[in-house]
């Protein structure tokens, strides 16, 4: 599923047309980008959580050429999933 | 601060001008879209934002770190979540 499909999915369900459903899908992602990008945390029950994690630097290998590359430090948006989620996705898996 | 849904839902009423009800009910859906999505074994894949992937796990044996004791971790599938290099980006300029 891309963005447009969950855009088409969430007029279809609510009945908005799709300039809405568009800015209503656009502003959700952006409000949990702003968030982390204000150093906040996003916490959605059954769903997840989102936070920025900090990773220090290291001394990285490009695998072709085994050059060795300094990665500096940087910061990343991390994912937890919530317990719901987890549990629905592992749920339905065909043994 | 911790942003929850309706600190999202509030910024759909102020930006979008929905009422504030039928904001949360449109995280709801967005919410329950990528949830059941997911559960049917589909990735997600959001554009600027990032993408919602499943894997599938091996068993694996993992120890209890107290008591040392062995046990068989089952099989499963996990959700994990690449930001994308829009979103890497934003937050690591400057």
């Amino acid at each position: 599923m891309k963005k447009s499909d969950l855009i088409k999915m969430l007029a279809e369900e609510k009945g908005l047309n799709n300039r809405l459903a568009t800015k209503v899908v656009d502003t959700f992602f952006g409000a949990i980008k702003e968030a982390i990008k204000n150093g906040d945390r996003v916490e959605i029950r059954g769903f997840g959580s989102f936070e920025l994690r900090e990773y220090g630097s290291y001394t990285g290998i490009n695998p072709r050429t085994r050059e060795r590359i300094p990665v500096p430090p940087k910061k990343l948006p991390f994912f937890k999933p919530g317990k719901e989620l987890r549990e629905r996705v592992n749920n339905k898996q065909e043994k | 601060m911790t942003v929850t849904k309706a600190k999202i839902a509030e910024k759909i009423n102020r930006e979008v001008g929905l009422p504030l009800k039928e904001s949360a009910e449109v995280v709801d859906t967005i919410l329950e879209l990528i949830k059941s999505t997911l559960e049917k074994g589909e990735n997600v894949k959001i554009s600027g934002f990032g993408n919602f992937i499943l894997r599938d796990k091996g068993k694996r044996i993992g120890r209890n770190p107290k008591t040392k004791v062995e046990i068989e971790i089952p099989p499963r599938r996990v959700v994990v979540f690449h930001p994308s290099q829009v979103w890497r980006r934003e937050i690591n300029r400057g």
